[in-house]
Order: C-alpha cells, then structure tokens, then sequence
C-alpha cells in the first residue's frame, strides 16, 4: 500500500491505545461524581476535563458525567474517612482555582485515594498529591492575600464596600474570617470577575449579586455615595503609609515582591493623592 | 481639625517607625462580644513599606515629648524637631476608623515620656481601656512598657494588652551606658521580669479557674539597635540568647542602626544602616528557634562574628564537613533540618515521603529542596558517585561561584532564608 511515497508495513501500524475521556460540568458535586462513574464503570485509564475545556479527539473515546448529589455525596464521605481536615481542604482549595488542568489531578488524586491504603496522602513523590498541595497552595496565598489586601470604603448607608477580582474563586474562604471579625458592621465584599459578592447583614452572609449602572467605576463606585468620614481616613491612611516607610532603607523589589503590582488597584494607600 | 490631625499623625508616626517590631501574632483574642475586631493567630501584613517591610499595625507614639536624653532616638530631649501629643480620644477614633477600613490588625502604642514614666504609662493604659471596654476593640494591641513605671499599672495593662515590650536597645550595658547613660539594663529587666511572672501565674490560676482574664496573650518581645555601638555578633546573639531563655520572650528584634545625628560617638548621617548584617542576624535567630541549632555552634571565640558573604547555616555546615554528606533516607528528622538547602517544610515532607520509598533528585526538588545547594550535602538514591571528598572551602567556592550573578543582583538588604 502506498501513500504519499510512503511505503508503510504493518509493522509501522502500532495499535491505538485509546484514552478515557470523563466531561464533567465544572461543578464540585459533578467532580465528585466522576470519580463514583469511575469506580462503577472501571474504564481503565481517564483523563477528566470540563465541559468548557472538552475539545473531541480522534482516538478518544469520552463518557459524559451527569452530575447526581447522591453519588456526590458518598464519594465525598469516602474522602472524608480517608483524609484528615488539613487534605480535604487542600482538595477543596485545589478545587477553586478553577484550573483545567487541576480537575485532572484532583480526579487521578481520589482514584489514588481509594485504590490505597490510609496515608497515601503524604506520599509527596506522587504527581498528583504534589500537585494539589502546590494548588491548594497557591489558592491559600491568594485567600490570604485578599485578608490583607481588601480596603473597606463606607459608603454613605453605612455599608463597608470592597470590590475585588481574586486570581482564584477565593470567597468561599474569606466570608468566615470576615464575618467573625467585622461583626458589627455591615459589610460588602464583591468578586468582579466571577459577579457575585457576599453580603454580611450583622446576623449571616449572605451571596448576591448587584447590577451596576453602565459607567460606574466598580473598584470605587461612586464617590458620592462615600461617607462624609471616608475622605478623611483615606488621606489619613495614606500620609500613614508614607510616614512609616524609612528612605534610607528603600528596596523596591522586595516591596513589589510582597505587594505585586496587579493587587495596586486594591490599596488606598497606593492611590495617587 | 483636619489639618491638625493630619500633623500629629506624620510627626507621632515618623517618629514610631524606627521600632521594626510589627508582629501582630499569636493573639488569640476572639470576637465573642459581637464587637469590632479578632487576632489572627499568624497575624496579616496589610501592606509593605516601599522598603519592604510588613505594615500590619498602626504603629504611633501618644506622644514625642520626652524628658530623657538617649543619643540614639530622634524624640530625644535635645533634639530639635517638632513635637505633638494625640489625646486618647484621637487614638481611639484612628485605630477604630483604620481597624473598620481592614487597613490595619491592630494598634502598636508606644511613646516618649512626659513628666514621669507612671503619668505616661496612665495615658497609655487609658486608650486600651478605653478600646477595650467602651468600643468593644477586639483587635490587637501592642503596648509599650515604659521603663519605670509602677508594677500596679504595668499589671494593669498586661489585663487590656496582646503583646507587651521593652527595648533592651543596646546588646550591651556598656553600650547603653555610652549613648544612654541614664538608662541601664536593669530598667528593662525589671519589668519583664515582672510582666514574666505575671503571666505565668495567670496561666497556672487559668488551669483551676476557668474564667480568668488573659494577660498579655502574645508574650513578649525586645528590640537590639546593631551597629550603633562596637558589638560583636557573638555579644549581640548572646545576649539574645539569654533574654530568650530567661524571660521566655516570643521574638528579639534586631534593628541596623539608620544615622539620625552627627554625634561622632555612632555612625554618622549618610552612613548606610547595616541591613546585610541584620539579615544574617535574623537567619541565626531563626536557627536557634526553628532549626535546633545552640548559639554556641554558630557564634563563639574563633568565630566572634557571622560571614557577610555566606548565611550562616551554610557556614556552620562547611565548618563541619565531619557531619557530611547526610543520607536523605535514613538520617534524623534533627539532621536533615541542618543540611544547607532544605528548610523546615521540605524536611518534614521529607521524612513523611521517604516512608513510600527511597527518595530521588527528582522527587527532592519537587519538594522543594535547593538541590544545588544541598547537593554538596547529602545522598539520596541517584546521587552521583562523588570521586573525591571536598573540603568546606572549596563547596564555599562552588556554592559562591553558582549563586555569584543572583547575589549580586539582589539587593544586600533582601531577606533570604536558606
Ligand atoms: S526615653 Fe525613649 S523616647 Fe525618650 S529619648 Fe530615650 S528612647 Fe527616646
């Protein structure tokens, strides 16, 4: 047989060894759900991806996964006898990066779970248990960074107002430090990238959304809405920052390297007076 | 009004500045009361100094007035600068209006001191009851101990107060004596001693009785000046050493000198402050509390003083290439944490992971380990096979050689910790 001017034996014709494909629909629960399709249909070995990043491939075959909080639910309790607290928050943390790639490895992890004994966790020369720890790692950075980087502003009915765009889906992890913290104020914290906030109404949080008028400038959104206060305590905060810093053991690399540039829209004090 | 606010603020905050302490952890005060404000127990940097260090409590003095004299303080009596006072109200209203905007984790008042040491430790004492008892102020509160002032109200305090220090200052008494002749060591003693015994004995009532106040929750600290006057390394970690030991401190601050007058008995102004030495003075800090290291083994008589150009973790190894190389899959927990390019988290995985099977290169550096700086330093399955043992001062040389174009390019004043 000839093709192209090239001669191909049966020797050249090695056989195709066809890769599972799972689509999930990006949800935790339809995550968790894979896993249970997994174990009941014992595909051999399968690659997880979300509906959005599926893309069919010749030499693939693909099962979609139908997400059903029941299953969901006994693959969680499964996790949630074989892992200790510190592991299922990785898992969640890893979850709410919302990388592609991370769903991958959080499915192979619960495989790698339940196919081994307890401990299997802290085998830190496995791919995956490395991955979710570098995830969940830098998921926490970012959770961290918003605890510190959010600037309340008042607004004029006495509302504290921080608009924010996290890298990673972070305010499921933020609302308790927050809420335990500013118990007695109102306060709104609202993610722009992903539009939906939490609301603190002085008993609970709760998720919402706000349609913002066209033009409005959403990090800061109407000066006129501020507290008469809020002025004052901005400048005040602002001449605060310039007076700690000492000129004579200025480093601006180290000081970039703890507050990167891209969180600047965040900082009252980094405002241009 | 505005103006006028705005004064005190840049004269009492400029004036605070120079204590580099900025910890706002190991508070575990929560909101119970439904008020304003918890400690977290990592306490948050809220932002960063252009030069780069953690802003994370509102760090002012009540106020710069001061009856004494130190050489080395810019309040000092014959300083000729502006001086300004806050009331108590004033600080309350900042430190709540910050604490409600998340700039802040808190308050870290200290001050200069007017008339005598018991009225200004009054003053101080009246803004955290105030906080405390009439805002509802949960958040932190770093207070100053003013040296001198009666046990009554220092106990006082410690009930209202996070974290309590005093600055030692100078490492040395001859040191104090020389810029500070009215102050000596003893003065900074006393009260820790006190405030020590204090919170040991709360802590012992705490255990039969279940409602008791806390007392100074975060400990203790103290602040060293280096390089103001002619300490060794070994004078300035020794002392550290035995504060540490004796008064259970929770951290020692070390603060390279920033010339403030021309007195020729320090460094002069325009003189660059010691920031490298600083450094290395926080990594052997660390190495005592964190790394199971003496202060011994890395600062004594033939080594009175720490290398610039290597950390000194690195330098205690090359001094005792007899410990060396270490194999990764048997040694100790204790071992590992010495060797050179392994902090404390990639120990730990180490020894968990090593339980699954002996660990390779690959693995090592996934962990995180530095592995061109360890590789000097240990053995691990695919090590290669090493023909010749070197000696200390040639893994000084390769490791120099290596990290030479990234030294260089860093600042000297980064902190790099192993
Ligand atoms: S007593 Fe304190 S404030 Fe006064 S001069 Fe000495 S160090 Fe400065």
């Amino acid at each position: 047989m000839t093709i192209n001017n090239y001669n191909i034996t049966s020797a050249d014709i090695k056989p195709v060894y066809i890769i599972m494909t799972y689509i999930f629909d990006g949800s935790l629960q339809g995550l968790l759900t894979a896993v249970f399709e997994y174990f009941e249909r014992k595909p051999g070995e399968t690659m997880l991806k979300s509906t959005e990043m599926f893309q069919p491939q010749a030499f693939a075959e693909s099962f979609t996964v139908i997400t059903d909080a029941t299953k969901a639910d006994r693959v969680w309790a499964g996790l949630q006898k074989k892992l200790k607290k510190e592991w299922l928050r990785k898992f969640y943390c890893s979850y709410l990066s919302e990388v592609s790639e991370a769903y991958n490895h959080l499915f192979q992890f619960s495989i790698y779970i339940f196919k081994h004994a307890a401990g299997a966790e802290s085998n830190y020369g496995n791919e995956h248990v490395i991955a979710l720890s570098k995830y969940a790692k830098s998921v926490e950075r970012e959770k961290h960074r918003m605890e510190a980087f959010i600037r309340f502003q008042k607004t004029g009915d006495g509302i504290f107002y921080a608009g924010i765009d996290p890298d990673f889906n972070v305010l499921p992890l933020i609302s308790n430090h927050f809420k335990n913290r500013y118990a007695d104020q109102q306060w709104v914290i609202y993610d722009l990238k992903r539009k939906y906030g939490l609301h603190y109404n002085l008993t609970s949080v709760e998720e919402i959304t706000i349609s913002f008028t066209n033009g409005i400038n959403k990090q800061n959104p109407a000066s006129i809405l501020m507290d008469e206060s809020e002025a004052l305590y901005a400048t005040l905060w602002k001449d605060y920052f310039k007076s700690a810093n000492i000129v004579a053991r200025k480093n601006t690399k180290l000081h970039v390297q703890h507050v990167p540039k891209r969180y600047w829209k965040y900082l009252t004090e980094k405002e241009i007076l | 009004m505005f103006d006028r606010i705005r004064e005190k603020l840049n004269i009492l905050a400029d004036a605070a500045k120079y204590d580099v302490s900025c910890s706002s952890s190991g508070g575990t005060r929560k909101n119970d009361n439904k008020g304003l404000g918890n400690s977290h127990t990592s306490g948050i940097c809220h932002t960063y100094t252009e030069d780069g260090r953690c802003v994370s409590l509102l760090k002012i003095l009540l106020t710069n007035h001061c009856i004494y004299d130190c050489l080395f303080c810019v309040s000092r009596k014959s300083n000729d600068i502006k001086r300004a006072a806050f009331t108590v109200d004033e600080v309350v209203e900042l430190t709540m209006n910050f604490y409600r905007r998340n700039y802040i984790e808190g308050l870290f008042l200290s001050s200069g001191i007017f008339k005598n040491a018991d009225f200004t430790m009054e003053r101080l004492l009246l803004v955290v009851k105030k906080l405390r008892l009439e805002q509802n102020y949960n958040g932190y509160i770093h207070l100053k101990t003013i040296p001198g002032a009666s046990d009554e109200l220092i106990k006082e305090a410690g009930l209202y107060a996070d974290r309590m220090s005093i600055n030692l200052e100078m490492p040395t008494e001859a040191g104090l004596k020389l810029l500070a002749p009215e102050k000596s060591h003893a003065d900074v003693i006393k009260p820790l001693d006190f405030v020590q015994k204090q919170i040991t004995q709360f802590s012992a009532d705490k255990k039969l009785i279940k409602h008791i106040p806390k007392f100074v929750p975060a400990g203790q600290s103290t602040q060293m000046v280096i390089g103001a006057t002619p300490e060794s390394d070994k004078d300035i970690m020794y002392t550290a050493n035995a504060f540490y030991n004796n008064f259970s401190l929770k951290r020692v601050y070390y603060s390279g000198y920033v010339p403030i007058s021309n007195d020729t008995r320090m460094p002069i102004l325009g003189t660059q402050p010691p920031l490298l030495r600083e450094n290395r003075l926080y990594q052997t800090d660390w190495l005592m509390r964190f790394y199971g290291f003496k202060v011994q083994e890395i600062l004594n008589d033939a080594n009175p003083n720490l290398d610039i150009d290597i950390d000194p973790k690195l330098s205690w190894a090359i001094r005792n290439m007899q410990h060396f190389p270490v194999d990764i899959n048997t040694a100790d927990y204790k071992m590992i944490l010495r060797i050179p390019g392994i902090g404390v988290m990639s120990a730990k995985k180490i020894v968990q992971a090593r339980k699954f099977g002996k660990l390779r290169i690959d693995q090592l550096k996934k962990i995180g380990v530095a592995y061109n700086r360890a590789k000097h330093f240990i053995i691990c399955l695919d090590s290669p096979y090493q023909l010749k043992d070197y000696q200390g001062t040639q893994i000084k040389a390769f490791i120099l050689a290596e990290s030479k174009s990234k030294y260089l390019k860093t600042d000297n004043n980064q902190m790099i910790l192993f």
